[in-house]
């Protein structure tokens, strides 16, 4: 009996990539926006401090879940992307101790400042042109990445680096939003406004500028029927853009956020549309990179007995640190 | 010759590796102290234990975030320059690092928020839960990268596919022969690492005349420990060495410093080690021992390493010296713990100056013997990154230039070199503000969701 697990890892690697873009996302972008948030700048790290370390974590599960489910498409990947992963690592070192060292010593704080801020806006960007050079694909021979650790410097690469930078600053004001109150909340909401801007320019952007470099792509997505089944993709992407609008003009607390990860959900199924079925693009499909069967069953068992209770206690983490952060709220 | 993307990627790794395993060598043992600490907190409710958990949590945290940046960087070097390696054996391993990231880093991650923050959140059974869970965490954690690393040593239960590595059986791989003494033998070294920290900070403590009953207690417990675990440590550190001459005799050979079989075989113990010529310069050897030790036998034969062809023989250097440095620093560990339960013994523990002041001095040993350990460990393996079957030379990334990695190794040593000496200074200065202290101020500040928004408005001027 041979059962095909390629699809079921497929749904469970692009859930767990997902829930980190978002989970993360957002936290990236609180650290973002943090070196422009006015007054009490210590209440902007408190709405993410207890749990961005769990957060960070779904990168972790993410990247070895590619490794045991398509460890082809991880081992050409990752060294194709050998800098801009060193300066995402690294960035994530600065803005990962930046929450002990901050609040430990005065002195020095001003640098952990920095350190925190900037470390979240170029782990954004490193992220970003990671994605940029996926959806361009890679130079392959036989098993191995055959290009230069330079391939990745591209303008659209770079690009998508930049926009995920508002996008990841608009989830966080959508998280801002939600944890904090008064001034901080309404400029939470301007900043909310600005970055939505922005990442419907870049979505627009990216949606021209791909089926113009890649023809298969554009087959994919304009041939008939083909434009039918997939216009609502835009459509619902244009509506969630006036819902965040509204939003954000509002006195709404929740939607933001909601409709921050509306949009996010919208541009990954729209990858994902235009690369299936492809894990290195354009070389090697889901099927042809997957792992044996062996090994993606022996981890299937774990993963989806314990998936559900990491959900659990993570739900769980969450729900003691609800509600609003206030100046003084203790870190510790 | 110099840009060599291999020995530069050995060189990287070795670098980012031995900064992490710092780090769990002191988080494994202090989160289940931790989690000891709440527990009796819990049980008997007496406010002493509340003010060591509380003290050394704060230590916990800063040493735990410097763990998990440290590590997130380490699966991806497998990816950036172990490509090869990765593709060989990613069918293999990668699901035993799969399953340290589902039991163990979501676990701690999730957990740590509520153990670090949670204080006023959830009440004491919750707490002391929180405790127990990144206790655990950081258990499997050690489990599954262990066997990881001890397939690699000694790899079983496979089948090579087309040059790949294929899974055959499941437990095979993961109880392969070497696995449950390095696993014991790590765990162990990790508390004593620790309870040798503990010892120390609570002897500095003493000796200035701060809190001085938690100190004592914090003494107290690291000895009772460390007179078990010292002596077991080495117990199991022989066994080890005997289960590493079965399944990697030339490890054994350089550990040894032996190039030449000879029957019975002299112990080195010391000498200058010279690959080119293959001979020992200047070695101080004492018949027949090497035999005894090694085979438990007084004749028993020890394979030298001339035994191998050249390319499959391991550099003597480091293994050779770095054990020397391991078991000697195991040999005082033991001299200091007996002194400290004789002294102990005879009511003058507190009284011993030159004793608390050792106390300090040894305190950081566990880490170096950690390292120590692990240079004999993974130097001893080459040629091989899996014994016998993968070299290392054909285990790197193909498309990295000797300057991709020179540049990214800078910046590695760069950064590392920032932020470990800051976190060490900052842990300095908790542990120099002391128990009390500490907690007085964090009585100030705690809850994550204070539930007087006046009180805290008001001092967030002052204290932010
Ligand atoms: C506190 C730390 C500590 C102490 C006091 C000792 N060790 Fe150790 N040793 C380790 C910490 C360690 C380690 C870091 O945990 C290693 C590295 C890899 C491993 O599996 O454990 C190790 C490896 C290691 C190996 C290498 C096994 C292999 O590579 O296959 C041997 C033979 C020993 N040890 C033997 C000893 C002996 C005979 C000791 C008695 C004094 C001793 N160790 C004390
Ligand atoms: C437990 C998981 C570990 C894994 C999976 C692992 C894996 C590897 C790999 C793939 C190599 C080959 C590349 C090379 O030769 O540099 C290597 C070498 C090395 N590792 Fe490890 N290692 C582990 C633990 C450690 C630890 C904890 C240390 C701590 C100091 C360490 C120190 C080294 C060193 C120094 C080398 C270089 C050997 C040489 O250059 O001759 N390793 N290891
Ligand atoms: C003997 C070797 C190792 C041991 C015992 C060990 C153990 C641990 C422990 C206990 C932690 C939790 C953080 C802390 O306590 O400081 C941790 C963090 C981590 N380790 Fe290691 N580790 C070892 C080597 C490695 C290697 C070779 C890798 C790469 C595959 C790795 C990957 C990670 C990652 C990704 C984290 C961060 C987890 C998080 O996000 O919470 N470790 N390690």
């Amino acid at each position: 009996m041979v059962l095909d697990l390629v699809p079921l890892w497929t749904v469970l690697l692009g859930l767990a990539v997902f829930y980190y873009v978002v989970f993360d996302g957002f936290d990236l972008g609180v650290g973002i926006l943090y070196g422009l948030a006015p007054g009490d700048r210590a209440i902007v790290m408190n709405a993410i401090a207890p749990i961005w370390d769990g957060n960070e974590t779904w990168l972790v599960f993410g990247g070895l879940g590619l490794l045991a489910a398509f460890p082809l498409a991880f081992a050409i990947i990752i060294p194709a992307v050998y800098f801009p992963i060193l300066i995402m690592l690294l960035a994530l070192v600065f803005r990962g101790v930046a929450f002990e060292f901050r609040f430990k010593h005065p002195a020095v704080r001003n640098f952990w400042d920095r350190a925190f801020c900037g470390g979240s806006i170029v782990a954004t960007f490193a992220q970003g042109v990671v994605l940029g050079t996926f959806i361009q694909g890679f130079k392959v021979d036989g098993r191995q990445f055959a290009g230069t650790s330079f391939d990745w410097v591209s303008p659209f690469a770079l690009f998508i680096g930049v926009a995920l930078i508002f996008g990841y600053a608009l989830l966080g004001a959508g998280w801002l939003i939600l944890k904090t109150e008064g001034d901080l909340q309404d400029w939470a909401r301007r900043a909310g406004r600005v970055c939505l801007v922005a990442v419907l320019i870049a979505i627009l952007a990216v949606s021209i500028w791909t089926p113009l470099a890649n023809a298969d792509i554009a087959r994919r997505w304009f041939t008939w029927p083909n434009i039918v089944f997939l216009s609502p993709v835009p459509i619902i992407t244009a509506l969630i853009a006036l819902g965040a609008w509204y939003a954000l003009t509002h006195r709404q607390e929740l939607t933001p956020f909601l409709c921050g990860i509306g949009l996010f959900l919208l541009s990954f199924i729209g990858i994902a549309i235009s690369l299936w079925p492809m894990i290195v693009p354009f070389h090697y499909t889901l099927w042809q990179a997957a792992s044996s069967q062996s090994t993606q069953a022996f981890l299937l068992i774990g993963t989806l007995f314990l998936l559900p209770i990491i959900l659990m206690y993570t739900a769980w983490s969450y729900w003691v640190f609800r509600g609003k952060v206030r100046a003084g709220a203790g870190y510790h | 010759m110099m840009l060599d993307p291999v020995l530069l990627s050995r060189l990287q790794w070795a670098w980012v590796i031995a900064w992490h395993i710092l780090l769990p060598a002191f988080t494994v043992g202090l989160a289940s102290y931790i989690a000891v600490l709440e527990g009796l907190y819990f049980f008997t409710g007496r406010e002493i234990w509340f003010r060591i958990s509380g003290f050394w949590t704060k230590i916990f945290a800063v040493s735990f975030g410097m763990g998990v940046v440290s590590g997130i960087i380490m699966p991806f070097q497998f990816g950036t320059n172990w490509s090869r390696f990765t593709d060989a054996t990613a069918d293999v391993l990668s699901p035993l690092m799969a399953y340290e990231g589902l039991m163990a880093f979501f676990l701690e991650a999730s957990f740590l928020g509520v153990l670090l923050f949670g204080r006023r959140l959830v009440p004491t059974w919750a707490h002391f839960f929180a405790a127990l869970m990144v206790a655990a965490g950081t258990l499997f954690s050690s489990f599954w990268i262990l066997a990881t690393n001890s397939w690699m040593q000694t790899p079983q239960g496979y089948k090579i596919v087309d040059g790949r590595f294929q899974p055959v059986d499941w437990i095979a791989i993961i109880f392969n022969p070497s696995f449950p003494y390095r696993l014991l033998h790590n765990v162990t070294a990790f508390y004593i690492t620790t309870a040798f920290v503990v010892m120390g900070v609570g002897a500095w403590l003493l000796r200035r005349d701060r809190a001085a009953a938690e100190a004592r207690t914090m003494m107290r417990m690291a000895l009772d420990l460390l007179i078990i675990i010292v002596p077991l440590q080495m117990f199991l550190g022989d066994q080890h060495g005997l289960n590493t001459l079965e399944y990697q005799p030339a490890k054994v050979a350089a550990i040894e410093g032996r190039y030449d079989t000879v029957q019975p075989t002299p112990l080195t113990l010391f000498g200058i080690p010279d690959d080119a010529a293959a001979t020992m310069r200047d070695a101080i050897e004492i018949p027949d021992l090497g035999s005894l030790i090694l085979t438990h036998s007084w004749t028993g034969a020890i394979k030298g390493l001339k035994e191998w062809p050249p390319d499959q023989r391991p550099p003597v250097g480091p293994p050779f010296f770095a054990f020397r440095v391991m078991v000697g620093i195991g040999i005082i560990m033991l001299i200091v713990v007996v002194a400290g339960q004789i002294l102990r013994l005879r009511g003058r523990l507190w009284q011993s100056i030159w004793f608390l002041r050792l106390c300090q001095w040894v305190a950081p040993l566990g880490f170096i013997a950690v390292l120590a350990g692990w240079i004999t460990t993974e130097v001893g393996r080459q040629p091989w990154t899996v014994y016998g079957l993968l070299r290392t030379a054909d285990s790197v990334s193909p498309s990295l230039t000797g300057g991709d990695v020179i540049a990214s190794l800078a910046l590695y040593v760069l950064v590392y070199l920032i932020m470990f000496p800051t976190g060490i200074a900052f842990m300095a200065g908790l542990v120099r503000r002391g128990p009390q202290q500490v907690e007085a101020e964090a009585e100030a500040i705690e809850s994550g969701r204070p539930n007087r928004p006046f009180e805290d408005a008001a001092r967030a001027g002052v204290d932010r």
